[in-house]
């Protein structure tokens, strides 16, 4: 199926199963791969040899003695951390492409991240204030 | 490409600024002290200027801005109003409610505000990711509103019930945008409607739509997607749960009604009948199940299931005077909805409350203004004139019969009757039975009776004068581009 598509128009899909041509590659890659991946298990699992031990046997924890259930219970102020992490994250994220393009931005732009600054720092002294930096 | 700062109509935006500025304020000044009173003036005081500005600004044109993902309008106006007035009564409400609570007051005051703009960014969005955006502030606010009293656990249930429902209504919405996108190109409400009659793209387009009808059917409450609103209403405190019943559910009639009669109004044939149902069904189903509650509660959260209905019938008749209609039941429904609320909060007791139709029995002779208020509200959600409830049915109907849907007219006067029923109860209760003789005693709570009053005077005075309110309406509509 042809389609005639002008360069300088929004591409406007035409029908259900346009949309669908386009991912047919993707169907291939799907149906490739699941084969590929299923000989390749089943054949390893129907050709290979089992021998368990009792070190085989044990979690795999990236090669160290494991050391307790995964499940263990953590302190919930590493929650608390990981908010204020956020906040300085997002600020950098943020922050880099205004000092790209600070100056053409001028004064708008830095009352723009003054209000924006503004903003995360009343929640960092907020989160300060509450005793969230303090480890217990 | 050299960037430039794009131009912003600051002195339009001062309502949603004005709100947010207070929020941070509260914010910071919940570090310092734990007053309600002290806090609670001061939201007050932010809000009344917020509302006076807004009132300044319905003069002035419309104005879009963000790169006409944004317009204050009429409309964005005529909404922020209601949502600040509604945010006004509920903290003149919290300011007689939070002590008894475990409440931390700066963080709820806060959270109110930063609801509130949520709900003010969705009013005037006229894009579909803005609206999204605007419903996410909004909801993630109130979510943690509703879980706010730590130490009851059934406001935790309600509060993970929320979310979790909550998000996967979001969900829908996403998708529902996304497949919008796919069958027009556009997120912009007025490119889509441009678009909308060349795009024969029918099945990703109905497939949208019906996506966004389930999300916002979530948000307002319509059945069948009103399951969590019983638990989630009455787990809640109570003044959130007014915040839920009126500004949550009028913000999602906001962003609903302004992308469907506007956005969507050109292929109307497409999906007036999905809300024809969904506007039956929720009338019928909200106040059937009302009937059977004990809860005074549980069954003002089905009555308010019942009255997403009325409004759904408006929007189903997709024409200028529906979207007037539901724009003036939003505002009667606002005022006489936190009135009955605040009744609730009134009677209420922190840890034991006493919320049970058995617990109003009597309560006309233990204070008669509150059995005479509950009274004008319980009357007024029936739609008994001259109280404004009459008024908003009577046009929401009018226009339904005007635009040929007679049968949904019908089924709506049906339904009126039958909510009389769990109405009328409550009135027999207050005023018929005898008082219990151990009845606890009402506390004074000067701030609560305020804002019970305020919301009782707007609630016969629109029932008076309806015609100034519907011309309001109507030209918020007319206004909207």
């Amino acid at each position: 199926m042809s389609r005639e598509r002008a360069t300088n128009e929004l591409w406007v899909p035409t029908g259900v199963g346009a949309v669908l041509d386009q991912y047919i590659g993707v169907l291939f890659t799907f149906v490739i791969g699941a084969v590929v991946v299923g000989v390749m298990v089943s054949a390893s699992a129907l050709l290979g040899g089992r021998r368990r031990t009792s070190v085989k046997d044990e979690v795999f924890e990236c090669g160290n003695p494991s050391s307790g259930p995964a499940r263990g219970r953590f302190s919930v102020q590493f929650y608390l951390v990981a908010i204020l992490f956020i906040v300085f994250d997002v600020e950098v994220v943020f922050l880099y492409p205004w000092a790209i393009v600070f100056r053409e931005l001028g004064v708008p732009g830095l009352v723009a991240m003054g209000m924006f600054l503004t903003i995360l720092t009343i929640g960092l002294l907020y989160e300060w204030k509450r005793g969230t930096l303090v480890w217990e | 490409m050299i960037p430039t700062f794009p131009a912003i109509a600051w002195p339009a935006l001062l309502p949603i600024l004005m709100v947010s500025g207070l929020g941070l304020l509260l914010l910071g000044a919940g570090l310092y002290t734990d007053d309600e009173e002290t806090l609670g003036w001061g939201a007050l005081a932010g809000l009344i200027v917020a509302g006076i500005v807004t009132l300044v600004l319905v003069g002035g044109e419309s104005v879009r801005t963000f790169n006409g993902t944004f317009a204050l309008d009429g409309y964005a106006l005529f909404f922020d109003w209601l949502f600040i007035a509604a945010g006004a009564l509920i903290v003149l409400m919290s300011m007689g409610y939070l002590g008894e609570t475990d409440i931390e007051v700066g963080e709820y005051y806060a959270l109110l505000m930063f609801a509130l703009v949520g709900m003010m960014v969705m009013a005037a969005a006229t894009d579909l990711i803005v609206i999204f955006l605007g419903l996410e502030i909004m909801s993630i606010s109130v979510y943690i509103l509703v879980g706010s009293w730590r130490t009851q656990p059934r406001a935790n249930e309600a509060a993970l019930k929320y979310f979790l429902l909550g998000a996967f209504s979001t969900g829908f919405l996403l998708y529902g945008i996304a497949l919008i996108w796919g069958a027009t190109g556009s997120f912009r409400l007025d490119e889509i409607a441009a678009r909308l009659p060349l795009a024969d793209e029918s099945t990703l387009l109905l497939a949208g739509i019906a996506m966004l009808i389930i999300a916002f059917g979530f948000k307002v409450a319509a059945v069948p997607f009103h399951m969590w609103t019983p638990d989630v209403y009455e787990g809640a405190p109570t003044t959130v749960t007014a915040l839920m019943a009126v500004a949550v559910k009028s913000a999602a009639f906001a962003a609903f009604i302004r992308i469907f009669l506007w956005g969507l109004a050109p292929v109307h044939a497409d999906w007036w009948v999905v809300l024809w149902v969904l506007a039956a069904a929720t009338m019928t189903m909200g106040n059937l199940l009302a009937l059977a509650q004990r809860s005074v509660k549980r069954m003002l959260a089905y009555s308010s299931v019942a009255h997403a209905g009325y409004v759904l019938v408006a929007v189903t008749s997709g024409s200028a005077d529906g979207g007037a209609a539901a724009l003036f039941y939003l505002l009667v429904y606002m005022f006489m909805t936190v009135g009955a609320f605040g009744v609730v909060a009134a009677i209420g007791r922190a840890g034991e409350p006493l919320e049970n139709i058995e617990d109003y029995a009597g309560l006309a002779t233990r204070s008669p203004l509150l059995g005479a208020t509950m009274a004008i509200f319980m009357l007024s959600l029936m739609g008994m004139p001259p109280l404004a409830g009459f008024a908003g049915k009577f046009y929401v109907f009018s226009v339904a019969v005007q635009q040929d849907f007679i049968v949904l007219a019908v089924v709506g006067v049906l339904n009126s009757v039958v909510s009389a029923a769990y109405y009328i109860r409550l009135l027999v209760a207050m005023y018929m039975t005898p008082e219990p003789a151990e009845a606890p005693a009402l506390g004074r709570r000067p701030y609560l009776i305020a804002s019970i009053v305020i919301a009782a005077g707007f609630t016969v005075l629109i029932g008076v004068l309806p015609a100034l309110g519907l011309q309001v309406a109507r030209l918020s509509f007319l206004s909207m581009q």
